[in-house]
């Protein structure tokens, strides 16, 4: 392997690592911020036991986005320097804006939030995490600014062989970004909700009894055990992220379709790849499996007209070659085809199973107060669909765009670091691996028992010597700080 | 408009320097300064609520290198290759160990927490001081010099800053850390900064590194002294004109044969990051500063 396919090869997997967890924490964040907005407004308990539980889970997610995030800034320079200098007055703007506008919020108010539980008055504190959160997803707006402008660069020209930026406002309201951003925010909206789906539902039927009934608050001796196991807590939960995910699949349909369209226009190759569609077709039809034809529908989707004409990947090449030279210009087909078909079917079963689940938790009364077994099963099976829905996704995108990094300006062979040598990057490369794989499984341990254990919070001082742990009892944990934090 | 440019990139990472400097001190420290988990809780809380807004000096740092200076960010990240990998990892298992330990069981994962932040914390601190010893001189002697030189003054900062944000048994100890660490970081310091002045119009730079060697032997003397906030203020000062001294060193040409001039980008992109940079960085300074007024207390063992 050449340097070029390594340095690949590192992007693709820190980058597709990074993403695991970004959308935990936008999404999250905000479910997490409603929640103690909904227990500062209603005072009642169980929603600051909530806040609690979920933001433990937010923050360990959080960690991991924050160190997997270093690396992707340091990347561009380390692996991909010619690109660096070709790009970097125009892509550097926004990726300094994320940096002072966006993670300083981010960073300093979500510490005053962890820490500042007894230290604030109330309403500062949860301003604090509303902040926060606002951070995480002004911090999303930028980046994908910044991807868009290499999908669809606009507001440069080309001066001694470098990119200068002439419109920054044209950069960061790049028809291309403003479709993606509500896509992507969307979309780990939908992971979120679904991760939320799938703890609450794994706490439902953790707490039935032998008899399959969901116990009632009378069966409670004590405030601490309903408090652990008060089951509304889990079907308010349940019923939150039903409805956000239901609002988001509607923003990530919506927002995907203009994306479609945009890239008739724009990313043509990208689009013919996503279908298989070899020559120019007037009134293409979709395949959703090969074999398997509709008439028509691709048109229709990409232009909203049934006859309208959609390039294919062979004409698309010959053009290509005459414009920019001899030259292999496009991506690898079977995986954006699939991938398009993996983002699409998992994604809208992911969505699909909360409209769904918003049906069967209708009204109020009884059925609205049981979540049937079956459902609650669905939930905790779900859990992988979004996720793989988003990675998908991003192969979809980036795999799509290849062989440039900038559209039609620089190609991906000629954008990496000349002086690194394939030894070193096959260093970093294994060690990222390595260290990445190991701490991906440290945090599904921690999530999947922090998870089995429940909202009662054990063990504030985690390292006592000795093994017991403590169990505080939930109004305690108020005042007393560890709750959160060390 | 490209010195402006470079002053304000030489800023971000003063204070990185400064701000992530006792941050990483502190978690040098830590198996030294604390005995139990108490202490350690105790150790630790000191910075819990602000390391992770202090590293965001770095990527503001790094982030504003790419846009202001595309050649310095790309050439320094490519040619110190393997060092920056070690620099990445050692962020990622300090800041995990920092946010995990207290979601881990007792006893050895909690132990391993401990281990990631050590480490962490000592690898970065030497790394960024021998990156720039080996960018200025080239040298082998600068590298070791220059890791020695910025792993001591952490510490003695993180000393510093532990004697001033704790009480009992641990305030004690820091004491005791600092002075011993003043030890070594006196004669480094010397050594190292008195290096740095080499061109012939030199003079304001051997007025920032002279000045930095007071600051920091005020700081010692105000350590003896017991004067905890004054001698957090001199460290600070040391550290701050000693990263001014660097990149005075460093001006007009960041990267061997490469100057500030050739490497920056179009007056457009420059002009408006101004701008941004103008309003933003005062809200930053503003609402750190009153974070770490939230957390002025001093911890007890809890
Ligand atoms: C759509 C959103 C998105 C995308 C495409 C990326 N990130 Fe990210 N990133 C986030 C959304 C995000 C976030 C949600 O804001 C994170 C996750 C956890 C966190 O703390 O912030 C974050 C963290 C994070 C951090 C740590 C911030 C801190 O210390 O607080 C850095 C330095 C980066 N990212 C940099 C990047 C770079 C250079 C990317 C380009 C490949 C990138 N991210 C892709
Ligand atoms: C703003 C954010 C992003 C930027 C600026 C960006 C930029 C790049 C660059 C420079 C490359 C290397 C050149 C290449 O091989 O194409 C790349 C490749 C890649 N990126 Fe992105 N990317 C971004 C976000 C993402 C995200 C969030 C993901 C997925 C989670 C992703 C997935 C990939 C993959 C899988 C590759 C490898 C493609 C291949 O080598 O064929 N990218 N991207
Ligand atoms: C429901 C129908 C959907 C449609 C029509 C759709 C359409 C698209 C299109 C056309 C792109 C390529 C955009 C580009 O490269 O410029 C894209 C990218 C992407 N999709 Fe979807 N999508 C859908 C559902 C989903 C779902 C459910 C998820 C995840 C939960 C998802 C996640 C992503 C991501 C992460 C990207 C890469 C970022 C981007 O380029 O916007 N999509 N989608």
């Amino acid at each position: 392997m050449e340097a070029l396919d390594l340095a690949r090869w590192q992007f693709g997997v820190t980058t597709v690592y990074h993403f695991l967890f970004v959308p935990l924490t936008i999404g999250l964040g905000v479910f997490v911020a409603g929640l103690q907005t909904a227990w500062h407004r209603t005072g009642k308990e169980h929603y600051l036991t909530l806040t609690k539980f979920f933001g433990k889970l937010f923050l360990i997610n959080f960690a991991m986005g924050v160190v997997t995030g270093i690396v992707q800034e340091f990347q561009f320079g380390m692996n991909w320097s010619e690109y660096s200098v070709f790009v970097g007055d125009v892509f550097g703007a926004p990726l300094a804006l994320e940096a002072l506008l966006a993670f300083f919020l981010e960073s300093t108010f979500l510490g005053l939030w962890i820490f500042g539980w007894d230290r604030l008055p109330k309403r500062v504190h949860l301003a604090c995490l509303w902040i926060a959160v606002i951070g995480s997803n002004l911090s999303a707006y930028f980046i994908l600014a910044a991807n868009a402008w290499m999908k669809h660069p606009v507001g440069y020209e080309v001066v001694d062989g470098k990119a200068r930026m002439t419109d920054l406002w044209a950069v960061l309201t790049n028809s291309t970004a403003l479709a993606q951003v509500p896509h992507v925010v969307g979309a780990s909206f939908v992971v979120a909700g679904v991760f939320v789906l799938a703890v609450s539902g794994y706490r439902i039927l953790k707490d039935r009894d032998a008899k399959g009934l969901l116990p009632r608050k009378a069966d409670f001796a004590t405030p601490e055990e309903r408090s652990r196991k008060n089951p509304d807590m889990w079907r308010t939960s349940l019923r939150g992220a039903l409805v956000m995910t239901a609002i988001a699949g509607v923003v990530v349909a919506g927002s995907g379709d203009l994306s479609g369209q945009l890239l008739r226009e724009q990313q043509p190759m990208k689009l013919a790849a996503a279908e298989g569609l070899r020559q120019d077709t007037a009134g293409a039809p979709f395949s959703p499996v090969p074999g398997v034809e509709i008439p028509y529908l691709l048109s229709l989707l990409a232009a909203h007209d049934p006859n309208a004409v959609v390039q294919g990947v062979d004409d698309i090449q010959e053009r290509f070659e005459a414009q920019f030279g001899p030259g292999d210009y496009t991506p690898n087909l079977p995986v954006v085809f699939w991938s398009f078909r993996v983002m699409i079917m998992l994604g809208s079963a992911a969505i699909g199973l909360s409209v769904l689940g918003l049906w069967l938790t209708r009204g109020r009364g009884r059925r609205a107060r049981n979540v049937p077994t079956w459902f609650a099963k669905a939930c905790v099976l779900a859990l992988p669909l979004p996720v793989l829905a988003m990675i998908a996704g991003w192969l979809l995108s980036e795999i799509g765009r290849q062989p440039w990094t900038v559209a039609g300006e620089l190609l991906t062979a000629a954008s990496v670091s000349p002086g690194v040598t394939t030894t070193e990057i096959a260093i970093s490369l294994a060690l990222f691996t390595v260290l990445y794989g190991l701490l991906a499984l440290a945090e599904a341990g921690l999530i999947l028992r922090h998870v089995k254990a429940g909202p009662e919070v054990t063990a504030p001082d985690s390292d006592s010597d000795s093994d017991k742990t403590v169990l505080i009892p939930r109004q305690l944990q108020a005042e007393s700080r560890p709750t959160l934090m060390y | 408009m490209t010195t402006f440019w470079f002053i304000v990139i030489a800023f971000l990472w003063t204070g990185y320097f400064v701000l992530e400097g006792f941050d990483f001190g502190v978690g040098a420290l830590l198996p030294l300064l604390a005995r139990g988990p108490a202490e350690r809780r105790q150790v630790l809380g000191t910075i819990g609520p602000v390391w992770d807004g202090n590293e965001v000096w770095l990527i503001s740092a790094i982030g504003a290198m790419f846009a202001a200076f595309p050649a310095w960010y790309s050439g320094f990240l490519s040619e110190f290759y393997l060092a920056m990998v070690l620099v990445v990892v050692g962020l990622i298992l300090r800041g995990v160990g920092l946010e995990w330990r207290g979601k881990v069981r007792s006893g050895t994962e909690a132990a391993l927490c401990d281990a990631g932040v050590v480490t962490g914390s000592v690898l970065v601190a030497f790394l960024w001081g021998a990156i720039f010893g080996n960018l200025l001189f080239g040298t082998g002697l600068a590298t070791v010099l220059g890791g020695a030189l910025s792993l001591s003054l952490a510490v003695l900062h993180g000393a510093v800053f532990v004697s001033l944000k704790t009480e009992g048994a641990v305030r004690a100890r820091a004491r005791l850390a600092a002075l011993l660490a003043s030890a070594g970081a006196l004669p480094v310091a010397i050594a190292g900064l008195s290096a740095l002045p080499s061109g012939a119009d030199s003079v304001p730079l051997w007025v920032t590194a002279g000045a930095a060697m007071a600051a920091l032997a005020a700081g010692v003397a105000l350590v003896w002294r017991r004067r905890e906030g004054w001698a957090f203020a001199a460290t600070a000062t040391a550290i701050a004109l000693a990263t001014a001294s660097l990149f005075g060193a460093l001006y007009p040409a960041p990267l061997p044969g490469l100057t500030v001039a050739e490497m920056a980008s179009a007056p457009y992109t420059l002009t408006v990051l101004t701008w941004i940079g103008l309003v933003a960085l005062p809200g930053v300074i503003a609402y750190q500063s009153w974070t770490y007024w939230v957390f002025r207390k001093r911890l007890t063992r809890v």
